[in-house]
């Protein structure tokens, strides 16, 4: 049938900020925050929705940008890894990444972090099973996962949810 | 050796360097990146294995006039990508050797325009015999690469082998197979280049080397030296992936910016770079040893063979570390070992963590387990009868020097993971249950820095300088791809100057900047690099001593204005370091004989499993990762290379299988090529010994590649204890586990499970 | 990402009505998308066919967990994070809620719906086995209004359904009479998480005077169509168990199944699983002292 060669518009909130743009809306999320946003801190791994790297919350839930078509994020609150932080203030997590060796390459670490992060706002206090189940969509070349689950144990036990 | 543990910085987990930047997403990796007026490029690769290229057509409905097209005639100089040999074309002319090998490269301002247009361009070839297997390279029914198909043979010979098998009470035999390994960094290659007339070609990417990289750019562009510059970014996991490799892409996006004029991105995703680029070669390896009855090794003939895809590239490494690594932390008083990388028709393989090391010490202890069931003796015990000790020589004739006591290195680790009691109560829990528990042991060794001559060879220099502010800056062309690079080569530096380590920073490898410290690779980076930054840096103190600007015992405040008033008077404060090979080290490249390495790391591995006889599957329970490293320079940082590297050891193991047809790749995605996620692996628990070295800065060994040699053999060690099946082979897939018991023994039934309390 | 966003319309229709009339006025040419877990991957690697799309993401109408007396109406857009949540689905319909735990990770669950699994039809999709045994009857919508059809009938062939072009699955109903069943499920796939199953078994079963009552036992990735094993429950109906009957339902078991060799596992390893699967769950059952 057509091709229909014809772009949309479409709001969302990013990080805070109301954005509204004018796209295909077949482009993937993660191309937007990427390109047309600047946001690059959101990685492209896979492309396919196995590796993680591309994970953002949308509307507070972990979902893989690289399998979002633009215009399904229409209306919605978006948060990046840039988003986390307050200015300087580095949110619970990132401290606890840091300290506890969760990045070594960094390149799998945005996603992984948003993904600890929808894990202990949904439970604060997770067991380690927990932890492993919440960030088991996050896959991690160098570090063998076990500084990663310490960095977000250690973030629960300072109270992180936000 | 006296280790002086009066350190502030080395020694702790200081804060790793561009850390923040990574955990607030603000690290820039090469696709982060754009130049104005960029450009995207692709590459137009073979669909077959081996043939020759009869004609290539543009279908017309691309608007082809918008594109730059580069084939193998624009290269300007040699159409190589440069490495050992000058081999591996840049861009097949007229032939080709394997699936996937690049022939067209195009670009456009548009990546979903470049996308279409790849798909658009028909090859066709005149297909030839292919080889995809080194049985059939070996057969030599088609002769794909020199005159034998090999790419390279070694032979190293101790004593006399052929005296020993007359005095064996036991002649023990074995085959082992290990299958190729995709590095799977999850970051894909990527470079950005740009060429003008003034500067000549600047490339920026995801890299181990940038001279390695800036090597091959002089050679295939013929540019002189100041005409090529490579800039290392942000890299997102290497392996080795991303060794020898760089050279290619980067080879290519200098074409089309050469061609086009303009700066070219060229980004793979996943299922090119799956399918295109290097994997760890595949390998077979054949033991053949005499045995005494109380399980000493006598002597014995190692064969040693691993696939080196369609050419030389880094087979003939690779091949040398497997062939020295392949008589474990043994004594061997004869030993024979022949070894070939022979030559298929598939992407060549090349570096990955280990390096040949993990395939030959697979064999190795695998081999073990064997002789002491053959003889009658436990894991353990044939291990105790073997090891090295001080004083004693490896099969290339090193002198063990230092004090390293194995037999106890192995008691400490058979405690930690509390083998003894569980082996016996897994024997009596198996009885009654379909999950079968197994334990068991890998004891290896690890050199590091490059072998031999290697490391004279390269000659490899640093510099430390103090910048006007007062600060201190590392020029190395060392790369930080996770392992910690940034932050120790800093840490030793600060150390050494009695700085603060905010105080040190380490400058973006640029070959325009630094000079060549050589590789990143060979856990070479602390010990070999790190003892140079350490002595750049002692020498920076010194200048400022010498002029009278710094006096003893000074603070970090007059370092910093002792280093600003001697930067604002002389232009610069530099400190140059170069790698002098020690006294009294020797090597015969030609008989392999002599000090294969500076220093050798060392360690126990012990795997506790469990199989599940309903789905054939093993899950690693617990795993105790013990090794001796000279000297710990960062808890952390060491602890995550062990874990992470272990890690991966469990993934060529059990769970990553390249799915070959026609020397293709068929499961290049991350859906079916499948690595360990974090529901699949144990905690897994590390634990430091520390002898020293005086070859490494501060004492330190190279850790790298260490822990990638232990896990598989323990596991499969570990698999044979709890079903009593031999499996000489990984990956050990359910599915290759089913067929193993299927077809282990004569009578053997089929598994029906008992009722089991719940 | 190999195709180009620019050749591809994706439209959101505002209602549930808006949509059947879209597929009602253009018949096989707009390919639904709902969360996207699947289209989307297709759509990256450059080999997703329809360049048409309309959305069902989110549509209230489709969008929901309904629970009366007799049974619980599942809206086909509820997602498998969803499904993991619900109290009813929990208690009532376990595995239903291990399979929606075993899909994916955690973003993928977010995103991906029972109904976008259903219509994908692959027949290694670990909730379709759970459906089979819970005797699930799909609402099916068009413009010409609804009809309900029992999912058994629904797979016609690999990845082929009774849905007719113009028509979508609506919701997902399920008698609410498994209270008091044993429940067995059991995925196998190449790793804990986010792997495809390569043999994935469902049952139900109670144990009646000593015997077996009133089993179904589903299997996934074991044909073009996950499928009910209706020999097996005829071999284990009102029997005692033990190991004859055990070794008589393997063998029932293998000879209803046509597993195949593929990129992921192997005809020989996925027959041998799904006989140790069905003896694990007889045995399982037999211990549980399930006693209706």
């Amino acid at each position: 049938m057509n091709t229909s060669r014809v772009q949309c518009e479409v709001s969302l909130t990013v990080n805070g900020e109301l954005r509204n743009l004018r796209v295909y809306p077949m482009e993937r999320l993660l191309d937007v925050l990427r390109r047309q946003l600047g946001l690059t801190g959101t990685k492209e791994g896979c492309g396919e929705g196995e590796c993680g790297s591309c994970s953002v919350l949308m509307d507070g839930a972990l979902v893989n940008s690289c399998l979002v078509p633009i215009l399904h994020a229409h209306g919605v609150r978006i948060t990046t890894i840039e988003g986390l932080a307050e200015g300087p203030l580095l949110h619970g997590l990132q401290d606890a990444f840091l300290k506890c060796g969760g990045a070594q390459c960094g390149i799998c670490t945005p996603g992984m972090i948003l993904a600890a992060c929808q894990l202990l706002n949904e439970k604060p206090q997770p067991s380690l099973e927990e932890i492993r189940e919440g960030l088991s969509g996050n896959l991690c070349r160098c570090t063998g996962y076990t500084q990663i689950l310490e960095a977000v144990a250690e973030a629960a036990g300072r109270g992180s949810a936000r | 050796m006296n280790i002086v543990k009066s350190e502030h910085i080395v020694g702790m987990s200081v804060p790793r360097k561009e850390g923040r930047d990574k955990v607030t997403g603000r690290a820039l990796y090469i696709d982060d990146m754009t130049l104005p007026n960029m450009i995207y490029g692709a590459t137009v690769r073979s669909s077959i294995p081996r043939g020759r290229i009869k004609r290539i057509t543009f279908d017309p409905g691309i608007r082809w006039d918008e594109f730059v097209i580069v084939s193998a005639k624009d290269v300007p100089g040699q159409n190589c990508i440069a490495l050992i040999v000058d081999e591996q074309p840049c861009l097949a002319d007229g032939v080709v050797n394997h699936p996937e090998e690049p022939i067209l490269l195009l670009a456009h301002a548009d990546r979903h325009a470049l996308s279409k247009a790849v798909a658009a361009v028909t090859v066709e070839y005149d297909p030839m015999p292919a080889l995809f297997s080194m049985e059939e390279s070996e057969q030599c029914k088609e002769i794909i690469h020199g005159t034998d198909n090999t790419f390279k043979t070694y032979r190293l010979e101790k004593g006399d082998v052929d005296s020993v098998w007359a005095k064996a009470d036991f002649i023990v035999e074995g085959e082992y197979f290990t299958g190729a390994q995709e590095q799977l960094y999850i970051e894909n290659n990527g470079v950005i280049a740009s060429f003008d007339q003034e500067h000549g070609i600047t490339v920026w990417g995801s890299m181990q080397c940038p001279y390695y990289v800036h090597r091959a750019l002089m050679k295939l562009c013929k540019l002189p030296e100041n005409k090529v510059r490579v800039v290392q970014t942000e890299t997102g996991g290497a392996f080795g992936g991303k060794e020898e490799y760089p050279s290619m892409i980067a080879g290519h996006a200098a074409l089309l910016a050469m061609k086009s004029g303009r700066p070219v991105k060229i980004i793979y995703d996943r299922m090119e770079d799956m399918a295109a680029t290097t994997k760890r070669h595949p390998s077979r390896t054949r033991h053949r040893t005499a045995v005494s009855k109380d399980g000493k090794i006598l002597g014995g003939e190692i064969e040693f063979t691993v696939d080196g895809g369609a050419y030389t590239t880094l087979s003939p490494v690779v091949l040398s570390r497997g062939t020295i690594h392949a008589g474990g932390p043994y004594y061997w008083p004869h030993v024979r070992i022949r070894a070939k990388a022979v030559a298929t028709n598939a992407p060549p393989h090349g570096a990955f963590r280990g390096f040949g090391a993990p395939q030959s010490i697979f064999a190795m202890e695998r081999h073990m387990d064997r002789i002491a069931a053959t003889v009658g003796i436990s894991p353990a015990e044939v291990r105790r009868r073997n090891f090295l000790t001080t004083g004693q020589t490896t099969i290339t004739e090193q002198r063990i020097r230092e004090a390293i006591d194995l037999e106890q290195l192995l008691d400490r680790g058979l405690a930690l993971a509390d083998y003894r009691t569980k082996r016996d109560s897994f024997r009596k829990e198996n009885e009654s249950s379909t999950r079968k528990k197994g334990i068991g042991i890998a004891t290896f060794l690890h050199g590091a820095g490059f072998t031999g001559s290697g490391e004279r060879n390269l000659s490899s220099e640093v510099a430390v300088a103090g910048t006007a502010d007062g600060r201190v800056q590392v020029l190395v062309s060392s790369t930080e791809f996770g392992q910690g690079t940034k932050t120790v080569l800093c840490q030793i530096a600060a150390e050494e100057l009695s700085l603060s380590f905010e105080d040190v920073e380490m400058v973006q490898p640029d070959t325009g900047q630094v000079p060549n410290s050589g590789p990143t690779v060979a856990s070479r980076t602390v010990m070999v690099v790190g003892k140079l930054v350490q002595s750049a840096a002692l020498g920076v103190r010194q200048t400022l001593t010498a002029c009278g600007l710094l006096r003893h015992g000074y603070s970090q405040q007059e370092f910093r204005e002792a280093c600003s008033k001697y930067v604002a008077k002389h232009g610069r404060l530099l400190s140059r370091a170069r790698y002098r090979q020690p006294a009294g080290v020797f090597w015969d490249d030609e008989k392999y004989r002599g000090e294969a390495y500076a220093a050798f790391a060392w360690a126990v591995y012990i795997a506790e499993v469990t199989v599940d006889l309903t789905t054939y599957s093993v899950t690693v329970d617990d795993f105790v990762a013990l090794q001796e490293v000279g000297r710990v320079l960062h808890p952390v940082l060491a602890r995550g290379q062990i874990i992470g590297g272990v890690a991966q050891g469990i993934g060529f193991a059990l769970y990553e299988n390249v799915v070959w047809q026609n020397g293709r790749m068929q499961n290049g995605q991350m859906t079916n090529y499948i690595m360990p996620t974090s529901a699949d692996l144990p905690p897994i628990r590390v634990y430091f010994e520390e002898l020293g070295n005086e070859y490494g800065a501060f004492g330190a060994k190279g850790i790298g590649e260490l822990p990638m040699d232990g896990p598989a053999p323990a596991i499969v060690n570990a698999i044979e204890d709890a079903l009593g099946v031999k499996i000489d082979s990984i990956p050990v897939l359910p599915e290759n586990l089913f067929e193993a018991m299927a077809t282990s023994s004569p009578g053997h039934r089929e598994f029906r499970p008992s009722n089991e309390a719940q | 990402m190999r195709s180009d966003p620019a050749d591809y319309e994706l439209v959101v229709p505002g209602s549930l009505r808006d949509a059947v009339s879209l597929l009602a006025a253009q018949p096989g040419i707009w390919l639904p998308i709902a969360g996207g877990t699947d289209v989307m991957v297709q759509f990256a690697a450059g080999k997703l066919v329809a360049q048409n799309l309309v959305s069902l993401w989110n549509l209230p109408e489709l969008r929901f967990i309904e629970v009366n007396d007799k049974e619980i109406r599942i809206g086909a857009g509820s997602t498998y994070t969803e499904l993991r949540k619900h109290d009813v689905v929990k208690r009532e319909f376990p595995l239903l809620a291990s399979a929606a735990r075993w899909t994916g990770g955690i973003a993928n669950q977010n995103r991906g719906t029972l109904g976008g699994n259903i219509a994908n039809a692959s027949p290694a999709a670990d909730s379709l086995p759970p459906l089979l045994v819970y005797k699930a009857d799909l609402i099916l919508v068009s413009v010409h209004g609804e009809r309900r059809v029992r999912y058994v009938d629904f797979h016609t062939g690999y990845k082929r359904t009774q849905l007719t072009p113009h028509e979508l699955i609506r919701a997902v109903c399920l008698p609410r009479s498994f209270a008091g069943y044993f429940s067995y499920a059991r995925k196998v796939g190449a790793r804990n998480a986010q792997a495809i199953s390569k043999v994935c078994v469902a049952a139900v079963a109670q144990v009646h005077e000593g015997v077996v009552a009133d089993v179904r036992l589903a299997v996934g990735s074991v044909a073009p169509v996950p499928l009910r094993l209706l020999n097996t429950e005829k071999v284990v109906e009102g029997r005692v168990i033990d190991e004859a009957l055990i070794l008589k339902a393997r063998e029932a078991a293998r000879g209803e199944i046509c597993p195949i060799d593929d990129v992921r596992s192997t005809a020989a390893y996925r027959a041998q699983v799904t006989g140790n699967l069905v003896a694990e769950f007889l045995e399982k059952l037999a211990a549980s002292g399930n006693n209706a």
